[in-house]
C-alpha cells in the first residue's frame, strides 16, 4: 500500500495539451476513479502515474519519494489495459508467470514457487483450468481477469486500471467491477482505474475526481460529487441535467418566460448564470400556477421500466427539456404528444461562469 | 447473411477450380517438364548426371550461399524493418522506397554493380585485399550478391507485423519488470517470427534460383564457384537439354523439401495460436 501524490503536472502532445497543473492526493488504499470524458486527460494522468508517460513539468510522489524519474519497470505498480494486451503466444499459465519469470536469477522464485504463485491468482480469479489455454481461446471478461492477475502476480505496491471493463458486455461489466472491489478490499492496495462511466465510477470508488479537458473538476466521494457538482460540466456529466441560461437578479433567476426563485444568491445583480435541474426535479402541470414555470410542447414520451422521460420543447425559446416522471404521475397527466403544459423545476442549482 | 457463412468468397466450387487450373497451368505443368523432360535419360544416366563431382559442387555452392544469404538477411532485414517502423528519421520514406529496388534493377545491372565495387581494386574490395580477403569471384562473393537480391524479401515480410504489433504489449512486459532485452526476446520476437521464416525462405528459393546477378561476381570458376543455375546454363547452350533437367529436378526436389521443412516449421511455431483468430 501507498500514497500518491501529483504535484502540478503538466502534459502536452504536439500542441494539445493533455494536462495542466494536475494537483491530486491519493491516500494509502484508497479505491480512486478518474472519471471524465474521452480527451480529458484521464488515461494520461494514469499513465503518468504508471511511468508509461512522462510529465512535461511537475512531479509525482510515491509515499512522499519523488519518482518521476523512475522507470516503469522499478515502479512496482500493476497495469491492466483496456485491451487486455495478454500475450498471445504464451498460455494463461505463462501469461501470469512473466512478471516473476522475468526477475533476476537472485530475486526470482523457483518454479515451484511460481506455480503455487500462480494458481493461487488462478483461482482468484475463478480460471481455475484454464492455465493451458491461450488469450484467443478466452472471452472477453476471462481475458481481462488474466491480465489483472497477470498484474497482481508481482505483487504490486499501486494497482492501475485503464478502462478496465470499456470493452465488455454491460452484465459482465458490472460483475467484474464489484469482484474489482472486493479484490481491493481484500488485497489492501491503493488502486486507481480510469472510467468514462459514471455508473461504475458511483458505483465502486471512495473517492472520485471528474476530469474535463486537461484539469480537475471536482475530486469528491461518490455521493457528495453527485448531489453537490462543483460545476454545470460536473452536473451533466453525473447523470442527465437540464441547464437553463439566464439573467440572475434580485434572488431570482430570470428566463425567457418564467422567472424562479434561488434563495442563496441575493447578493448578485445582473449577473449571467446557469440554473441546472435533474430531470427528476421538474413537474408538468396542466395550469400557470406562478411565475416559476413556462411553457412548453409535449415532443417525445419514452418509457424505461418505471420511469417515463418526456422530451418538451420550450414555448419561449428553442430549448429542450427532459423531465422524469414514474408512471403513476405520467398516467394521471394524460399527456399527449403535442399538447402544450406547463414545466415547472422543484429544485435548481444556480452557477454563475467564471465563479 | 451469406448462406455459405465458412467461405467468403462467392462461388466457392468455382473459385477453387479456377485456383487449381491456374496453379497447374503456371506452375505445376512447367515444373512437370522438368522431369519428363529429364525421364528420357534413364536412371543410370541420370544418376551419372547428378553425381558427376563438378554438379555435387555447385549444388553445394548453391544450397550453402543461399542459406548463408537468407541467414544474413534475415538478422540484417530485421534490423532494417525495426529501424523502418520505430525510429523517425529525415529521409525516412526515401530509405523506405530503396528497400524495393533489387527487386526493380535487373539481376545482370546488379551483378556488374557488385563484382565492380568488390573486386580487389574496387572500392570496397580494396579494404578487403590487405587483410587476404578476396571476395569478388569467391563463395563470399555470391553470398553479397545473393544478400543484395534476398533482402527486401525479409524486411517486406517483417515490417507490416512489426507496424502492427500493438504497443500495449510492450508497456505490460515493461510494467511487470521486464527488461528492454527481456521484452525483445519474449515478447516482440515471438510475434516476429512467423513472418521472419517466410523472409528467410522467400529469400532463400529466390537465392536458389538466382541466375543474372550472381555469374558475374562468381567467376564461374569449376569446383570453386560454380552454381547450380549456371550449369544448368551450360547444358542448355550445348543443346543438352535431358542433363539440364537433370539437374534442375534435384534442385527442385531439395527446394521443395527445404521450402517444406520452413513451412512445417513455422506451423509448429504458431500451432496453438492459428486455431482460431
Amino acid at each position: 500500500m501507498m500514497s500518491i501524490q501529483i504535484r502540478r503536472v503538466s502534459k502536452r502532445f504536439g500542441n494539445f495539451l493533455a494536462l495542466q497543473n494536475i494537483d491530486l492526493e491519493i491516500s494509502d488504499g484508497q479505491l480512486v476513479a478518474l472519471l471524465g470524458p474521452s480527451g480529458s486527460g484521464k488515461t494520461t494522468l494514469l499513465r503518468i502515474i504508471a511511468g508509461l508517460e512522462r510529465p512535461d513539468e511537475g512531479a509525482v510522489l510515491f509515499d512522499g519519494k519523488d519518482i518521476t524519474d523512475v522507470h516503469v519497470r522499478h515502479r512496482k505498480v500493476g497495469f491492466v489495459f483496456q485491451h487486455y494486451a495478454l500475450f498471445k503466444h504464451m498460455t494463461v499459465f505463462e501469461n501470469i508467470a512473466f512478471g516473476l519469470k522475468v526477475r533476476k536469477r537472485r530475486e526470482r522464485p523457483s518454479s515451484s514457487e511460481i506455480k503455487r504463485t500462480v494458481d493461487k491468482l488462478l483461482s482468484l480469479v475463478k480460471l481455475e483450468g484454464f492455465a493451458n489455454r491461450y488469450p484467443h481461446q478466452l472471452s472477453g471478461g476471462q481475458r481481462q481477469r488474466v491480465a489483472l492477475a497477470r498484474a497482481l502476480a508481482v505483487k504490486p505496491r499501486i494497482l492501475l486500471l485503464d478502462e478496465p471493463f470499456g470493452a465488455l458486455d454491460a452484465k459482465v461489466r458490472k460483475e467484474l467491477r464489484r469482484w474489482l472491489r472486493r479484490l481491493h478490499d481484500e488485497y489492501r492496495m491503493t488502486t486507481v482505474f480510469v472510467t468514462h462511466d459514471q455508473e461504475e465510477a458511483l458505483d465502486v470508488a471512495d473517492k472520485i475526481v471528474i476530469m474535463n479537458k486537461g484539469a480537475i473538476e471536482q475530486i469528491g466521494p461518490p455521493d457528495e460529487v453527485y448531489d453537490e457538482p462543483a460545476s454545470p460540466f460536473v452536473y451533466d456529466f453525473l447523470g442527465s441535467v437540464n441547464l437553463f441560461h439566464g439573467r440572475l437578479a434580485d434572488g431570482k433567476l430570470k428566463l425567457k418566460g418564467a422567472e424562479i426563485d434561488v434563495p442563496g444568491h441575493f447578493g448578485a445583480s445582473n449577473v449571467e448564470a446557469v440554473g441546472c435541474v435533474r430531470p427528476h426535479q421538474l413537474s408538468i402541470e396542466r395550469e400557470k400556477n406562478g411565475g416559476d414555470s413556462f411553457r412548453a410542447t409535449v415532443q417525445y414520451c419514452r418509457s424505461i421500466g418505471p420511469d417515463v422521460f418526456i422530451e418538451l420543447a420550450a414555448a419561449e425559446s428553442d430549448k429542450y427539456v427532459e423531465v422524469q416522471l414514474n408512471k403513476e404521475e405520467f398516467q394521471k397527466l394524460n399527456l399527449k404528444k403535442g399538447e402544450t403544459v406547463f414545466v415547472r423545476p422543484r429544485e435548481m442549482r444556480v452557477f454563475i461562469p467564471g465563479h | 447473411m451469406k448462406k455459405n457463412r465458412s467461405h467468403v468468397l462467392p462461388g466457392f466450387g468455382l473459385s477453387l477450380g479456377f485456383a487449381i487450373f491456374y496453379l497447374s497451368l503456371i506452375v505445376l505443368i512447367p515444373l512437370s517438364m522438368v522431369f519428363i523432360e529429364t525421364a528420357q535419360l534413364g536412371w543410370d544416366e541420370w544418376f551419372r548426371i547428378v553425381t558427376s563431382e563438378r554438379v555435387i559442387h555447385s549444388y553445394k555452392i548453391s544450397f550453402g550461399t543461399s542459406l548463408a544469404a537468407a541467414g544474413i538477411n534475415a538478422v540484417f532485414g530485421l534490423i532494417v524493418a525495426w529501424v523502418l517502423v520505430r525510429c523517425t528519421f529525415p529521409g525516412k520514406r526515401l530509405l523506405d522506397a530503396l528497400i524495393d529496388l533489387p527487386f526493380a534493377l535487373p539481376t545482370a545491372v546488379a551483378g556488374i554493380t557488385l563484382t565492380t565495387l568488390y573486386s580487389e581494386n574496387g572500392w570496397i574490395g580494396q579494404f578487403f585485399a590487405p587483410l587476404n580477403i578476396k571476395i569478388a569471384f569467391t563463395p563470399l562473393g555470391i553470398t553479397v550478391a545473393l544478400i543484395f537480391i534476398g533482402l527486401p524479401f525479409v524486411v517486406r515480410m517483417v515490417q507490416p507485423v512489426l507496424q502492427n504489433l500493438d504497443k500495449e504489449v510492450e508497456e505490460a512486459a515493461e510494467s511487470l519488470g521486464a527488461s528492454r532485452f527481456q521484452t525483445f526476446r519474449k515478447v516482440i520476437f515471438p510475434e516476429l517470427l512467423p513472418a521472419l521464416l517466410s523472409g528467410f525462405s522467400l529469400a532463400f528459393a529466390r537465392g536458389l534460383g538466382e541466375y543474372g546477378s550472381v555469374v558475374f561476381i562468381a567467376g564461374n570458376m569449376p569446383m570453386k564457384t560454380e552454381i547450380a543455375p549456371l550449369l544448368i546454363m551450360t547444358k542448355l547452350e550445348q543443346f543438352d537439354y535431358a542433363g539440364a533437367t537433370a539437374i534442375a529436378s534435384v534442385m527442385l526436389v531439395i527446394s521443395f523439401v527445404c521450402l517444406i521443412l520452413i513451412n512445417l516449421f513455422q506451423i509448429w511455431c504458431r500451432k496453438d495460436r492459428l486455431a482460431k483468430g
